[in-house]
């Protein structure tokens, strides 16, 4: 993590020149609860994300993080509270969360690219079936964002050909092929090998000083550092503590934070 | 912008979840009415279930007629299945032709086989090498000359006269166990270097996997006899066994095979950096690693095997089912419409209950060592 | 050489004088070791055993064809396949070909093959239909649903097929009623002891048009497909393929059929003094051997697909939801082909077993295979070595041929791995 903050020291000027945060709220949640049958996983989650803003969230493991981020692209159900996402609200309508998705991409922790299809044909599928672009538009779509995250000459090749970094690479190009305008990250690095986390992470941080709202769950701690412009603090389903990453990392408030960062910072 | 720092003071307990998604009616909504097409497959789910289940009842149990009922009440125009014609062939089924005085030497091998191979089966039961010794070589002999006989004063008893259930029981046990070395032999063989033994070993696995068990049996049946020296006379017995074995060996052979293919090379590797040759290597060190992984498909096999010894019937041998088909087609004072239903639903519980409690027993064995392996 | 030094210490120590320390070429010594007694060069036994083998299965071999000559010279039996072009003066109860008491050996031969080849691919396309169908409903959510497809699978696969063909066979059909009183099925259809009767369609000439409509139509589909994928790539308008192809392959059809005012007639079974007259008849062989393998297979092709669908990871699902494509596109794009490729090696091995199981067919007396050539027709030659090893030379036909199209089908659409 040290690592990464000090290779990467340079960006952290221009990430947080970014451009302003706007004040139209990306995400809303209010008073949100979820349950798994009868495990009270999300309790009371109030968070507002403004357009722009980059998030990251932390906790330990188990404290629902990820069921968090899940529930704002409706992979997860909520059934207490209000989830608003670019002023639609998620409920059981499919029409409203076919809405929302298209806007929100999302990485994952294991990729989840599709192995039976080239990198190209992954980058494209969503593109061609979900927005209606034609094929050769969506292949240039797809080649330009293929150079931004530094591998177009992978396009013909299949995801089981390329190394995990390149291949969390190519996950969030084929999120962006969408042109979402919020992008959700669950762990992208840490089914990485170690010198795989740094291409990974240049490419978000490449993003974020564009602008892209993003919610981040991550243990990369350089990267929050540099990168978030709040950060927030999970245990047992609930918020602990949230700051900005300066007053976070520096003066935590909770005795939870404290203890969660003495670990991860050691 | 406005300060976002945010601390909580106290922490949220758990609440209990709403109704909607738990309880009762939160299951019945989820698993039965979750979509108005559920509900449509729900509703006629139940309507099959009404459709079948009733009349399966009163045919099994309601109408059926008990052990103590005659002939003439299964030949009632509305009785069910005929019990009773069960219960009195009860010792055709299991035994054959086995004289009546002498059934016990049979229940002696049954409860001796019981006694042996349960504890072989759980894993927590010590003494695993001792108990396999006992049920693989001494077990055998005890069985053989107790219903054989011949000697010590026991009456003698040709294989013509076992069937049912004995005979099913003992092809499947000893197909099985026979198989299982063989199918050792003829992994390794497939896996050689040397490209004689390797090709005569594919050619004779797939070419036993390609053909139908009833070729091989009558195979086995026929041209058997003709290979032999003149003046030789094989036990039917032995003709099926001989068939049987030949056959799932083939399969065995592939299933070890799953197994060895599992073992990382590192581990021929390290065996052979500690100067231990082929051998030993297999012996002490990849067998006995391949071995616990294939133990599900074995099971597996030998289900397939148990509902196999059906067609034994090829080289006349009377097991469960050719023995319950024949007093159907035969006992003419059991003579019934139900009749035949009855015997050939008493049969089909026999062969469920083993073999669904061998796949339960597959499944158990594939979840431990799962785990094992994670560990 | 500490190595070596280390593994015979051990070998000594623990196991004693087990085994004989070989030398293979992974653990030969290095080259200053002085000169090795022959027989432990790896090559060399190599060798030596593989000419042991051989010569054992060689002696084997002469010992059994020995034996066999003078069994076979004491029975007073003669060997070779000239017994096919003799005339064969039996029976075959149900036969596609032409069959008739003169007719010779070898056409039993065929007779047996198509009939074991019909029953078998009828077989396979009703159990592939009901196997897709009960193992997708094993993964339904919905409750009784899966519960009646697990009951369904659970019970089935685990009694044996012979005892399954024997109740469909003695316990369900043989107890039918006798020709006059028959059971009447919709449709025309009677149902007796000697097996169901359905009407024979009797098309006029014209009804090729009718045919040949319908293969356009299959055509037309198939072009539609490629079409609207197409458009879709390079407009992206979309269309609705499944509706127009329903549509088209009912229509185009019907409106020939109307147009060209071809007739199809059904001779309907009409019951006579005896038997029924017309229709076409199902023997109950026929109809027990095809439940039971079509019902037994189905349970296994069950599990292959409910095994199929679960190896698609969640996390496919999830990528292809959170990419925003809607469920049809999600299966049709994402699931469907990778769970095919875990699918299909495993769907043609239930094939070629229901292929193989349909020689169960000679316990009931269905004519196929085994039943007409390793059962009548070496009854009557005597012949049994070439007749047995006819029937298995056509089963491992079948199975090399599966086997070469799946190398085939699977170096095509295996993922490529690193
Ligand atoms: N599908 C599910 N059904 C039931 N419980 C679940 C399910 N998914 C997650 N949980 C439980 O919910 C809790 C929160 O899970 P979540 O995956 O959100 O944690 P996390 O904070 O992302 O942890 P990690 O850092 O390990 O990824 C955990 O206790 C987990 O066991
Ligand atoms: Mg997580």
């Amino acid at each position: 993590m040290t690592q990464t903050s000090q290779t990467t020291a340079d960006q952290v000027q221009s990430a947080k020149k970014a451009p302003a945060i706007g004040t139209r709220p990306a995400i809303e949640i209010i008073g949100m609860h979820k349950w798994y049958s009868d495990f009270h996983v999300l309790r009371d989650i109030n968070l507002t994300v403004q357009d722009g803003e980059r998030i990251v969230i932390a906790g330990p493991s188990g404290s629902g993080k990820s069921t968090l981020i899940r529930c704002v692209n409706r992979l997860e159900e909520h059934q207490e509270g209000q989830i608003i996402v670019n002023g639609v609200e998620l409920t059981a309508d499919l029409k409203r969360i076919d809405e929302v998705r298209r806007e929100v991409g999302m990485v994952f922790q294991h990729f989840n690219l599709f192995p039976h299809l080239t990198i190209l044909q992954n980058l494209t599928l969503a593109p061609i079936w979900v927005r209606g672009i034609p094929k050769v538009e969506a292949e240039a779509t797809a080649m330009h964002y293929l150079e931004r995250v530094k591998i177009p000459e992978q396009a013909n090749k299949f995801p089981g050909q390329l190394s995990g970094g390149q291949q969390q690479r190519v996950a969030i190009a084929r999120s962006l092929c969408m042109q979402p305008k919020i992008m959700l990250f669950d762990e992208p690095t840490s089914a990485l090998d170690p010198e795989m986390v740094k291409e990974v992470l240049d490419v978000m941080i490449s993003l974020a000083e564009e602008g892209m709202t993003m919610i981040c769950v991550t243990h990369e701690m350089g990267f929050a550092h540099q990168v978030a412009n709040r950060v927030i603090f999970m245990d047992q389903g609930q918020i602990i503590e949230q700051n900005e990453p300066e007053q976070f990392f520096f003066n935590p408030q909770h005795d939870r934070t404290k203890l969660f960062l003495s670990q991860i910072l050691r | 912008m406005t300060n976002i720092g945010f601390v909580r003071s106290e922490l949220i307990p758990a609440k209990p979840a709403p109704n909607r998604i738990s309880g009762p009616m939160a299951w019945v909504q989820k698993n039965l009415f979750a979509t108005p097409m559920d509900a449509v497959l729900t509703v006629f789910g139940m309507l099959f279930l009404l459709w079948i289940v009733p009349p399966l009842f009163n045919f099994v149990i309601g109408q059926a007629v008990g052990p103590s009922g005659t002939v003439e009440e299964c030949r009632a125009v509305d009785a069910g299945a005929c019990w009773a014609y069960i219960y009195n062939e009860m010792k055709f089924f299991i035994y054959g032709f086995f004289d009546i005085a002498e059934q016990w030497r049979p229940n002696i091998v049954f409860a001796l086989g019981a006694l042996l191979f349960v504890p072989l089966l759980i894993p927590k039961v010590p003494f695993k090498r001792v108990n396999a010794i006992l049920f693989l070589l001494v077990y055998p002999a005890v069985s053989y000359i107790l219903l054989a006989g011949g000697v010590f004063g026991l009456l003698e008893m040709p294989t013509q006269k076992w069937g049912g259930l004995l005979i099913t029981l003992i092809i499947s046990v000893v197909g099985i166990t026979l198989s299982f070395p063989l199918g050792i032999v003829l992994a390794l063989g497939r896996q050689s270097t040397l490209p004689v033994i390797k090709t005569l070993c594919v050619a004779f696995i797939e070419l036993i996997r390609a053909v139908p068990l009833i070729t091989i049996l009558f195979m086995a049946s026929i041209m058997l006899p003709l290979f032999m020296p003149q003046g030789t006379t094989m036990d039917k017995l032995l003709r099926a066994l001989v068939g049987v074995t030949l056959f799932t060996s083939a399969y065995m052979a592939e299933v070890v095979r799953g197994g060895l293919q599992a073992i990382p090379r590192g581990q021929y590797e390290a065996g052979a950096s500690l100067g231990l040759g082929y051998s030993q290597r297999m012996y002490f060190i990849i067998l006995p690693q391949a071995l616990k992984h294939v133990i599900p498909g074995i099971v597996n096999n030998f289900i397939s095997l148990f509902k196999d010894t059906s067609l034994v019937y090829i080289v006349g041998m009377k097991d469960l089912l050719e023995a319950v088909k024949t007093k159907n087609d035969s006992a003419l004072e059991w003579q019934s419409s139900n009749t035949a239903t009855t015997g050939y639903l008493f049969a089909a519980m026999v062969f469920w209950i083993f073999c669904f409690s061998m796949s339960r027993y597959s499944i158990f064995m594939e979840r431990r060592l799962n785990t094992g392996h994670k560990r | 050489m500490l190595v070596a030094v280390k593994g015979d210490a051990w070998n000594s120590s623990v196991f004693g004088g087990l085994g004989t320390n070989h030398m293979t070429a992974l653990d030969s010594g290095p080259s200053t070791a002085p000169k090795t007694f022959f027989f432990n060069d790896p090559v060399i036994r190599g060798i030596v055993c593989q000419i042991v083998v051989a010569i054992i299965l060689v002696s084997f071999i002469v010992w059994i064809i020995g034996n066999t000559a003078a069994n076979l010279t004491a029975q007073n039996k003669t060997t070779g396949f000239d017994f096919l072009w003799k005339t064969a003066g039996f029976d075959i109860s149900f036969t596609l070909l032409p069959w008739t008491r003169a007719s010779i050996y070898w056409q039993a031969f065929l007779v047996g093959i198509t009939n074991t080849l019909l029953v078998a691919f009828i077989g396979i396309v009703a159990a592939t239909v009901l196997g897709f169908t009960i193992g997708i409903a094993r993964l339904s959510s919905n409750f009784i649903v899966s519960s009646l497809a697990t009951i369904y699978v659970e019970t089935i696969r685990n009694i044996p097929l012979l005892l399954q063909l024997f109740f469909w066979y003695f316990a369900v059909l043989n107890t039918m009623p006798a020709v006059r009183e028959s059971y009447e099925l919709p449709l025309d259809s009677f149902i007796n002891q000697r097996g169901i009767f359905v009407p024979k369609p009797m098309p006029d000439p014209q009804f090729a048009f009718v045919w040949i409509a319908l293969l356009v139509a299959i055509a037309a589909v198939f072009g539609l497909r490629y079409w609207v994928i197409r458009r879709l790539e390079t407009t992206g308008k979309r269309f609705p393929v499944f509706l127009t192809s329903v549509v088209v392959l009912v229509l185009l059809p019907a409106i020939v059929w109307l147009v060209s005012g071809a007739d199809l007639a059904f001779e309907i079974p009409v019951l006579e003094r005896f038997s029924f007259k017309g229709g076409v008849q199902l023997p109950p062989e026929f109809l027990a051997l095809l439940f039971g393998l079509t019902i037994y297979t189905a349970s296994f092709i069950a599990e292959t697909v409910r095994g199929g669908i679960q190896a698609v990871s969640h996390g496919q699902t999830e990528a292809a939801q959170s990419l925003g494509l809607k469920e049809g596109d999600r299966l049709q794009l994402v699931i469907v082909p990778q769970a095919m490729r875990v699918i299909v090696p495993p769907l043609t091995s239930q094939y070629l077993n229901l292929t193989k199981n349909s020689s169960l067919g000679a316990a009931i007396g269905y004519p196929e295979l085994v039943n007409v050539f390793s059962g009548t027709a070496l009854n009557q030659t005597g012949r049994a070595i070439e007749c047995i090893a006819l029937t298995m030379l056509v089963y491992l036909t079948f199975s090399l041929l599966t086997s070469a199209i799946m190398n085939w089908y699977n170096a095509r659409v295996s993922l490529v791995e690193r």
